[in-house]
C-alpha cells in the first residue's frame, strides 16, 4: 500500500515490471522489494531446506529471504536481493528454488518431514548400500539444494576493474560517514567516500529526524553539495567495500545501474588508503519465536524504511514486537502516516508507553499463523495468551554494529553488555585493522548526535595522522534519544504452564527460526549442543547456521546467544565465528574483469608473427608466446607432412625459424666471466671474444635449472641465451646471484629478450643464403663452429652466432627487434630460392630429437646432471651454484632415470611421450617401472619414430630391449635402448 | 549409539531428544601410553587407527582449539589418487581405498562422492605430462583415462574450449576420485576414536615437549603436564612450532592457501575439474556452492587469510575456463596454513628423539591423505616401523637426495609446490 | 598487500616475487650438512621473519624485508641496508 506524500520516489516515473509472470507497476529507482510490498506481495521465495514460504525481511543487502532470479538467457542472474535491486522499466524477476510456483511448491513436502531432517541428519544416514550415494541420494540432494540457477551460457556482461588511492577512505554514507568525510575534506585530505546505497544519508533516509533544525534529508543534501565542491573528494555511491586486506588495501564493488546494455555492469575496485573510517552502521536482528519465518514478519527498521523512504506501508494492521526503544519508532511513524498499529509488544516491563497506540509491556510474541502470509500472532504475557489479528509484524531484537570489516584481518569483536551486542575491538589489539577507525553505530553509538560527533572526531584524528592541518569541528544539533535494550533472544513455544514440548506435530509447531534461509531453528542449535557440537564453530558447521548467502548477518548473534543458553555459557565466552570477506557476495565476473576469452593473460607475439600468419602457419602457445608450429603448403593434409618437409629443408637445403622467444641476457662488466663461471657448471672463465659455449646451470638444490649458449662479444661483454621456458627463472636467478650472493662483483645484467629478434638459418645451404644476405658477403673460414661476431645486413648492425640446435651447419642472426619482420621475410625468401624455407616448432623438435638435444621435456625440474649424462661437464677446481647439493648421493645414484634414446624394434611402430618403460619379462605394474618416455617424434631422416627416455640405469643398458607401455594409447611395444644421439653422432655436419 | 535411517525415524517421532554426544569431553589424565598433538583430520584418524588396528586405547588427542578446526575444516574437499611419483602413488592409492569403505566403517556419512576428477590440459607438453601421469596411476592399479576434446566436450560441455587464451586439448579423468564432506571426516574419526576409548581433549594447547636423555616422556599443556611414552605430532600448519618444542628444525615453511565458495546454485558442475593453466580447481558442493581455489598466496604466513592478487587470479581463471559462472557470486573466502616442504611431499617418520613421531608437510594435499595418513602414522607409532605405503615419507630424504618426490618439479623452494 | 622497494617506493604485492626466508648462505666449500640446512631447513617463525622479495615486475631489485608472518605487518624495513639495493643500481 502506497502512502501519499511519503518517500523519496513519490515523484518518480511509474514503470511496469514482471514478477512470476504477473505484470505489475512500481516506481523507477525503488527497490524491487518496495514495489512488491506496494502491490501487496509478501511471498517472494522459498527457504533452502524445508521450502517454507519466505517474504521480505529487511530493506538492505543483508536480506536472507527475498532472493529472486532476474533476466533471461545469458543475462539470467540468480540470487538477486529484491531489497537492493532498483526497479526499472521492463524488469523481469521470478522466485527461485520452488516448483511449480512459489505459492505451491512441491518440495514443501520437506517441511512435513522436518522431524527427520534436523541438524546434521545426513551424517547419520544414506550410507547403505555404499554405491547408492552417487547413484541415488546425492543426485536427489543436489537437485533439491542450491538456490537460483545459472543459465549455462557464457556470462555476456562486461565488468571493469580499477585501482584508486587516497588519504582517507570513508566507508558508509550515513550521518557518521558524511560527517567524517566533510571534516576530512575541510582539512584538505584526499577522500574517497564509498556508500553501499545509491543515495546518501544512510539510515537518515529511513527515519523522521531533524538535523540542524531542518529535516535530516536537507542536511544530507547540503553536506553532499559541500563535499562535491571539493576536488579532493570522490564520492562513490552504489559501492560496497567488501574486504580489507594488508597495508590499507580495500576491495570494493561498484554497481552501475541503468547504464545501457553494453556498458560495464560493475567495477571491482582495489582502493589503497592511508587511513580509513568505517561508518557502516548497524543491522537489526530478529527474535526467535515459533513460526517467526512467515511472510509478513519483518524487521522493524525495515518496515520504517519502506514507509519513510519508499512510501510503502508493509501492512494495513501492523504490530510491533521488540525489546528496545528503537522498535517504538516504527509504531510512531506508522501511526503518523495513518497506518493502523495493532499493538506494540515489548518484552520489557519498563518499556515506554504511548497515547497513540497500544503498548503491551512484559509480553512476548510466541507464535504466528497465516497461509503464505501472516494473519495473526499469539502473544503471551502474565495475563495469558492472546491472539492478535495482524498482517505485518515488525520485530526488533536489537541492533548489531556492522563491524565485519574490522574483523577481516583476524580481529575478534568484544561483547558490550549495555547494548547487548558485539562491538569492534579497540585499535591496536590483535587482529585490528591498522589505520581503520570504526565510528558511530558500527561501534555501538546509536544516536544520530553520537554518530555525527564520532565521525567528525575520527576524521580529525585521521587528519592529524596524515599530517594535515585540522580545522575546528562544527557538529550540527540532532537526535539524542538514548537506545535502551533488555536482551531477549528466543521465546519458548510453550509457556511452562502449557507443558513441555514433545515429538511429531507439536515438535514441528514449536520451531523458531534463527537462520531463515538455511532453515536453522532454535531446536537445531540445541540439538547440536546436545550432541556436543558445543563450540560455536562446531555448531555453525553442524547446523549450517550462518552459511547462507547473507553469511549470517541477521542470524549470527542470535544463534550464538541461543547456543550460549544451551551450553550454560555467556555470550562473550561463546564468542563468534570468523568474519571473512567478502562483506556482500561479489560476482566472479567483476573480480575477473577482462579475463574472459583471450583476455586471461597477455599475448607475446614475435616480430615474425604477422608474416607467419600470412603464410598460413598454425600457431601454438609457448608460455605467453605464440610460435609457428608448422607452415602447411598446398596438398598437405596433415601436420606430419608439413613437418617432414620442413625437417627436409634443414637436412638437405636451408631452413629459417624464429628463435626470439629464447631468453637473452646481456652481461657486462669486468667480473662478467666470473659470474658465468659461478652460475654454469662448466668452465667459462677462459671463453675468448668471438666464441660461444654451451652451458648448464643448476638450481641451489643441485638439480638442473636450464641450459643454453653464452657468447663472448668482448672481454667484459657476454650475451647469454636461456630456454624459452626458463627465461624468467634464469633472469631472476642471475639477479639474485649478482645482488645477493656476489654483491661485490663488478657486473651488470639486463634482459634483452624483447630488444633483439633472432633467427636461425640452418642447413647445408646456409652459407649460400648468408653470402647473399650479409653486406660484403660471407666467408665460412671466418666463422668456425661456435663462433660469434658482428655483421651488417642492409646497413643494419647485427650479431651472428654459429650455433646449432639441429645438428646442421647453422647460424643465428640477431637484429634489433624493429628489423625482425623484414629480416624474417628476407631470410625466408632467400631460403625458398635455395630449395628450403621456413620451419616451425614441430620440425625444430624433430631435428633436436634426432640429435638428442635437450628441452624442458628432459630438463624437467627433477633431472640431475647425472640423469642427463652431463656430470662430466662439472668443473672441480672452482665453486658453482648447486655444486655441493648436486653431489648428494641420491642425485648420482646409478638407478636413477638416465637419458637414453629409444627406437622401436619394428620401424612402423608408434611411440608416445608419457609411456612408461619396463623390462620385457616384467609385469606392467608400478614396482617394475623403469622410467618413462620424455619426448617422441617421427624422424623422416631415419624413417621411424624415435624417442628420448629417462630409464633407470639407462646408460648401462644401451642395446637392451625394453617394453614401452602407454595404456591410454593402447601402446605396448618393444624398443631398443640407444644412445640419445640418433643422427650424426660425431657432429661433422654442424662443424661443417 | 549407532546411526541409521531407522534411528532418525525413531528420534524424529520422539522429539529428537535421544541424540547423545558424538564424543565425550573428558579431562586429561596424568598419563597416557601415547598422546597425539593435533585434533585435526590426521590426528583424529591416527587415534582411530591406533585404537582400532593396534589396540592402543589409553591414548589422547590434544587439540589447541576445537576438533577439526584446522585444514580438515578449511579445504576444497577433493579426494583423488592421481600422483605419479613412486612413494606418492602407493600412498594415495592406499588412501583412496580406505576412503571407499570409510563411511560404513565409521558409521558416519562423510558424503564421499566419487564424481570423478578431470585434470584439463591445454598444450602438448601438458598432454604428455598427463599421459605420463595416467600411466603411472594405472600401473599402480588405480583408474585413469585420457579424454581428448570430443569426449571431454561430451562429458563437460560448458568449458571454454575455443575462445580461450589457452584452448583446451583434453583431460585426465579419474572416475574414482571426487569429494567428501570435510568436517564430517573429522567428526566421523573423532566419534570412532571416542567410542574406542580415546580421550579427545579440546582447548588443550601443548606448550612443551618433555625429553629426558633423548627419550620423550610427555608434554606440557595449558591444562597441565601429561606423561606419555610416545608423542606423535600431527599439527600441520603449526608443525614447525610444535617440533621446535623438542628442539627440531623442520624442512617446512608455512604458507597461506586461499579457498573460495560461491552462493548456492542449482547444479552446473558435476565433476571436480582442475586446469593446468592457472592452477584452478573447482567443484560444486551438494549444497550448491561452487568450491574452488588455485595457487598459494606464495608468501610465508600464519594469518589464515590471504590477499587480493590471488583472489583475483583465481576468479580470472574461473571465467576464462568456465565462462558460464561469471554471474555466480563469491560468498566467502578463507585461508588455511600449509606446511610446505622442499619437494611438495609429506613426512611420516620417526624423529631423532626416541618416542617422538612426526606427521607433517602435507602442503595442500592433506585432506585426501587423511585416512592413509592416520593409518600409516598409527602403524609407525605402534610398531616403530614405517607402513609400506608410507615408507618413502622419510625425514632424511632432503639431506641424502634419495627418494625426493617433487611432483611439481619446481625444486627445493618451499612455496613453489 | 603493499611492499616497500627501496628504489621504487611502496608498490603493490603483485609486482613482487617471493623467495622465502633470508637465510645466510654457507661458503661454497661448506659441508653438505650446512648446504642442506640452508636449502631445506627453516625456523619458520610465527612472528617476525626476514625474507627475500624480488621486484621482478619492477626494477629487478632483490629486497630483504622484515615482516610479521602472523599479521603481515612490515616491520622496520631493512631497505637500504641490503646488498641488493646498493649493488648494481648506482
Amino acid at each position: 500500500m502506497r502512502i501519499a506524500g511519503y518517500g523519496s520516489v513519490a515523484d518518480a516515473r511509474d514503470v511496469s515490471f514482471t514478477f512470476n509472470g504477473r505484470v505489475l507497476r512500481g516506481r523507477e529507482g525503488e527497490p524491487l522489494a518496495a514495489s512488491l510490498l506496494a502491490n501487496g506481495i509478501h511471498l517472494v521465495g522459498r527457504s533452502f531446506k524445508y521450502h517454507r514460504p519466505r517474504g521480505i525481511l529487511t530493506a538492505g543487502s543483508e536480506e536472507p529471504n527475498a532472493l529472486v532470479t532476474v533476466g533471461e538467457g545469458a543475462a539470467q542472474e540468480p540470487n538477486v536481493r529484491a531489497t537492493t535491486l532498483p526497479l526499472r522499466e521492463g524488469l523481469v524477476a521470478r522466485s527461485q528454488n520452488c516448483w511449480p510456483s512459489v505459492e505451491f511448491d512441491a518440495m514443501a513436502i520437506n517441511d512435513l518431514a522436518a522431524p527427520f531432517l534436523g541438524a546434521g541428519f545426513y551424517y547419520k544416514t544414506f550410507m547403505w548400500p555404499a554405491s547408492f550415494w552417487e547413484k541415488l541420494y546425492e543426485p536427489l540432494i543436489r537437485r533439491a539444494a542450491g538456490l537460483g540457477a545459472l543459465s549455462g551460457a557464457p556470462d555476456d556482461a562486461t565488468y571493469e576493474k580499477a585501482f584508486a588511492h587516497c588519504d582517507l577512505l570513508v566507508i558508509g554514507g550515513g550521518p557518521a560517514g558524511l560527517m567524517a568525510a566533510l571534516q576530512a575534506a575541510r582539512g584538505g585530505a584526499d577522500v574517497i567516500l564509498c556508500d553501499e546505497d545509491l543515495t546518501p544519508g544512510g539510515r537518515l533516509q529511513s527515519e523522521q529526524e531533524q538535523i540542524d533544525g531542518v529535516p535530516a534529508q536537507q542536511w544530507v543534501d547540503r553536506t553532499i553539495a559541500e563535499l562535491d565542491s571539493y576536488d579532493t573528494v570522490r564520492r562513490m555511491p552504489s559501492t560496497t567495500v567488501t574486504g580489507v586486506y594488508d597495508q590499507g588495501t580495500y576491495a570494493a564493488l561498484e554497481r552501475h545501474h541503468g547504464r545501457g546494455s553494453s556498458a560495464p555492469v560493475a567495477c571491482f575496485w582495489r582502493i589503497v588508503a592511508k587511513r580509513a573510517i568505517l561508518a557502516a552502521g548497524a543491522l537489526e536482528r530478529p527474535i526467535a519465536f515459533a513460526n517467526n519465518d512467515r511472510p509478513g514478519i519483518m524487521m522493524a527498521g525495515a518496515v520504517r524504511s519502506y514507509l519513510n523512504r519508499w512510501g510503502v506501508a508493509c501492512g494495513e494492521r501492523v504490530s510491533v514486537f521488540g525489546n528496545n526503544d528503537d522498535a517504538h519508532r516504527t509504531a510512531r511513524d506508522l501511526t503518523a502516516a495513518g497506518v493502523h498499529v495493532a499493538a506494540v509488544i515489548d518484552s520489557r516491563h519498563d518499556a515506554p508507553t504511548s497515547t497513540e497506540f497500544r503498548v503491551i509491556r512484559g509480553a512476548q510474541v510466541c507464535n504466528s499463523s497465516g497461509r503464505g502470509r501472516l494473519d495473526a500472532i499469539t502473544l503471551r504475557s502474565v495475563a495469558g495468551e492472546e491472539k492478535l489479528q495482524t498482517d505485518c509484524l515488525a520485530m526488533s531484537g536489537g541492533w548489531n554494529p556492522t563491524l565485519h570489516l574490522t574483523c577481516h584481518l583476524n580481529g575478534r569483536p568484544r561483547w558490550q553488555r549495555d547494548i547487548a551486542a558485539f562491538v569492534p575491538q579497540t585499535e591496536g589489539s590483535i587482529g585490528a585493522v591498522p589505520g581503520l577507525e570504526p565510528v558511530g553505530a558500527c561501534r555501538g553509538l546509536f544516536t544520530t548526535a553520537q554518530a555525527l560527533q564520532d565521525g567528525a572526531e575520527a576524521a580529525q584524528r585521521a587528519l592529524e595522522a596524515l599530517g594535515k592541518t585540522a580545522v575546528a569541528i562544527d557538529v550540527p544539533q540532532s537526535e539524542t534519544d538514548a537506545y535502551r535494550i533488555t536482551p531477549l533472544w528466543s521465546v519458548p513455544a510453550h509457556s511452562r504452564a502449557h507443558g513441555k514440548p514433545s515429538g511429531g506435530f507439536a515438535w514441528m509447531q514449536g520451531r523458531a527460526w534463527v537462520d531463515f534461509q538455511n532453515d536453522v531453528t532454535v531446536k537445531d542449535i540445541c540439538q547440536a549442543a546436545q550432541e556436543n557440537f558445543a563450540s560455536v564453530e562446531h555448531m555453525k558447521r553442524y547446523t549450517t547456521q550462518g552459511m547462507a548467502t547473507d553469511q549470517g548477518k541477521s542470524s549470527n548473534v542470535l544463534a550464538l546467544a541461543v547456543l550460549a543458553e544451551a551450553t550454560g555459557q555467556t555470550i562473550a565466552q561463546t564468542g563468534t565465528t570468523t568474519f571473512r570477506p567478502p562483506y556482500v557476495p561479489v560476482p566472479l565476473g567483476a573480480m575477473a574483469a577482462g579475463a574472459t576469452g583471450q583476455g586471461y593473460t597477455p599475448r607475446r607475439l614475435l616480430t615474425s608473427h604477422a608474416v607467419a600468419e600470412d603464410r598460413g602457419a598454425t600457431m601454438m602457445e609457448v608460455g605467453l608466446w605464440y610460435r609457428a608450429a608448422y607452415f602447411p603448403q598446398q596438398g598437405e593434409s596433415n601436420w606430419r607432412q608439413s613437418c617432414d618437409r620442413e625437417v627436409g629443408y634443414v637436412r638437405s637445403a636451408v631452413g629459417v625459424t624464429d628463435v626470439s622467444t629464447l631468453g637473452k641476457i646481456d652481461i657486462q662488466g669486468p667480473d662478467a666471466a666470473k659470474l658465468l663461471d659461478f652460475v654454469y657448471v662448466n668452465r667459462f672463465a677462459k671463453l675468448a671474444p668471438g666464441r660461444v659455449r654451451y652451458g648448464l646451470m643448476l638450481r641451489e638444490d643441485g638439480f638442473v635449472m636450464d641450459d643454453g649458449t653464452t657468447a663472448c662479444l668482448a672481454p667484459d661483454h657476454y650475451v647469454m641465451t636461456t630456454t624459452t621456458a626458463a627465461a624468467g627463472q634464469v633472469m631472476a636467478h642471475l639477479e639474485f646471484v649478482t645482488q645477493v650472493m656476489q654483491p661485490d662483483w663488478q657486473v651488470r645484467i639486463s634482459s634483452v629478450t624483447e630488444q633483439w629478434a633472432q633467427f636461425s638459418v640452418a642447413g647445408p645451404q646456409s652459407r649460400a643464403l648468408l653470402d647473399g644476405l650479409l653486406d660484403g658477403g660471407f666467408d665460412a673460414a671466418d666463422w668456425p663452429f661456435m663462433s660469434c661476431g658482428r655483421v651488417s645486413i642492409g646497413g643494419v648492425a647485427a650479431r651472428m652466432f654459429r650455433i646449432s640446435f639441429s645438428g646442421e651447419e647453422a647460424y643465428e642472426i640477431a637484429v634489433p627487434a624493429r628489423y625482425g619482420e623484414s629480416l624474417f621475410t628476407a631470410l625466408v625468401a632467400q631460403a625458398e630460392a635455395l630449395g628450403g624455407g621456413a620451419y616451425g616448432m614441430e620440425a625444430l623438435n624433430v631435428l633436436r630429437l634426432e640429435k638428442g638435444f635437450l628441452t624442458h621435456a628432459e630438463i624437467n625440474g627433477t633431472a640431475s646432471l647425472h640423469d642427463l649424462g652431463m656430470e662430466g661437464m662439472q668443473k672441480s677446481d672452482r665453486p658453482f651454484v648447486g655444486q655441493v647439493m648436486a653431489a648428494r648421493p641420491g642425485l648420482v645414484d646409478k638407478n636413477r632415470g638416465r637419458l637414453v634414446g629409444l627406437k622401436p624394434r619394428d620401424a612402423d611402430q608408434k611411440l608416445t611421450a608419457g609411456a612408461h618403460v619396463f623390462d620385457p619379462e616384467d609385469t606392467v605394474e608400478r614396482i617394475n617401472d623403469q622410467g618413462y618416455v620424455t619426448s617422441v617424434g617421427h624422424s623422416p631422416t631415419l624413417g621411424h619414430m624415435i624417442g628420448l627416455a629417462l630409464v633407470s640405469n639407462g646408460l648401462d643398458r644401451i642395446g637392451d630391449p625394453v617394453r614401452v607401455v602407454d595404456h591410454t594409447a593402447g601402446l605396448d611395444v618393444i624398443c631398443e635402448i640407444t644412445d640419445p644421439v640418433f643422427f650424426d653422432p660425431e657432429g661433422e655436419r654442424a662443424r661443417g | 549409539m549407532r546411526f541409521s535411517g531407522l534411528r532418525i525415524l525413531r528420534e524424529g517421532l520422539t522429539g529428537n531428544r535421544g541424540w547423545g554426544p558424538h564424543w565425550r569431553s573428558p579431562d586429561p589424565k596424568a598419563e597416557y601410553d601415547a598422546v597425539i598433538i593435533g585434533g585435526g583430520g590426521h590426528g583424529l584418524a591416527t587415534a582411530y587407527y591406533l585404537a582400532k588396528e593396534h589396540g592402543l586405547t589409553n591414548i589422547a588427542v590434544l587439540e589447541r582449539g576445537y576438533l577439526g578446526g584446522g585444514n580438515v575444516g578449511r579445504n576444497t574437499t577433493i579426494v583423488r589418487a592421481n600422483y605419479y611419483l613412486p612413494g606418492n602413488s602407493e600412498f594415495y592409492s592406499h588412501s583412496l581405498k580406505l576412503w571407499e569403505g570409510l563411511e560404513q566403517e565409521l558409521n558416519y556419512n562423510a558424503m564421499m562422492s566419487q564424481r570423478g576428477i578431470l585434470n584439463v590440459f591445454h598444450n602438448d607438453g601438458q598432454r604428455d605430462a598427463a599421459v605420463r601421469r595416467a600411466n603411472a596411476i594405472i600401473n599402480q592399479g588405480d583408474d585413469a583415462e585420457i579424454l581428448y576434446r570430443d569426449r571431454l566436450r561430451a562429458m563437460v560441455p560448458d568449458l571454454n574450449y575455443d575462445n580461450n587464451r589457452f584452448p583446451i586439448q583434453g583431460a585426465l579423468l579419474q572416475r574414482r576420485a571426487g569429494t567428501a564432506r570435510h568436517d564430517a571426516v573429522a567428526w566421523g574419526y573423532a566419534r570412532g576414536a571416542d567410542q574406542r576409548g580415546v580421550d579427545l581433549i579440546q582447548n588443550c594447547e601443548v606448550t612443551g615437549i618433555r625429553v629426558e636423555a633423548g627419550q620423550v616422556v610427555g608434554v606440557e599443556t595449558r591444562r597441565g603436564p601429561i606423561r606419555a611414552k610416545k608423542v606423535a605430532m600431527a599439527a600441520a600448519g603449526r608443525s614447525s612450532q610444535v617440533a621446535a618444542m623438542a628442539g627440531l628444525t623442520l624442512p617446512i615453511e608455512s604458507h597461506v592457501l586461499q579457498a573460495f565458495v560461491s552462493e548456492g546454485l542449482k547444479p552446473i558442475i558435476d565433476h571436480v575439474i582442475t586446469f593446468a593453466e592457472g592452477h584452478l580447481y573447482i567443484s560444486q558442493s551438494d549444497k550448491g556452492g561452487l568450491v574452488f581455489g588455485s595457487y598459494l598466496d606464495l608468501y610465508a604466513s600464519y594469518a589464515a587469510r590471504g590477499n587480493l592478487p590471488m583472489v583475483e587470479h583465481t576468479m580470472e581463471a574461473c571465467v576464462a575456463m568456465l565462462p558460464a559462472i561469471g554471474k555466480a557470486r563469491l560468498l566467502r573466502s578463507w585461508g588455511g596454513i600449509m606446511d610446505m616442504t622442499p619437494d611438495g611431499s609429506p613426512i611420516i617418520d620417526r624423529t631423532p628423539i626416541e618416542g617422538l613421531y612426526l606427521n607433517a608437510g602435507w602442503c595442500y594435499g592433506g585432506f585426501k591423505a587423511t585416512p592413509a595418513s592416520g593409518h600409516c602414522f598409527a602403524h609407525l607409532i605402534a610398531t616403530d616401523r614405517p607402513h609400506e605405503a608410507a615408507a618413502a615419507y622419510r625425514l632424511d630424504r632432503f639431506e641424502t637426495g634419495h627418494g625426493l618426490m617433487d611432483e611439481e618439479a619446481t625444486g627445493a623452494q618451499h612455496n613453489l609446490h | 598487500m603493499r611492499l616497500l622497494c627501496p628504489i621504487c617506493g611502496e608498490r603493490d604485492r603483485r609486482e613482487f616475487t617471493y623467495r622465502g626466508a633470508a637465510v645466510a648462505q654457507p661458503a661454497p666449500e661448506a659441508s653438505a650438512a650446512e648446504w642442506h640446512a640452508y636449502v631445506h631447513l627453516r625456523d619458520n617463525p610465527a612472528g617476525p621473519l626476514e625474507e627475500w622479495w624480488h621486484h621482478q615486475q619492477g626494477c629487478g631489485a632483490w629486497v630483504k624485508l622484515r615482516r610479521d608472518t602472523t599479521t603481515h605487518q612490515m616491520l622496520d624495513p631493512l631497505a637500504g641496508q641490503t646488498p641488493a639495493t646498493t649493488a648494481g643500481r648506482t
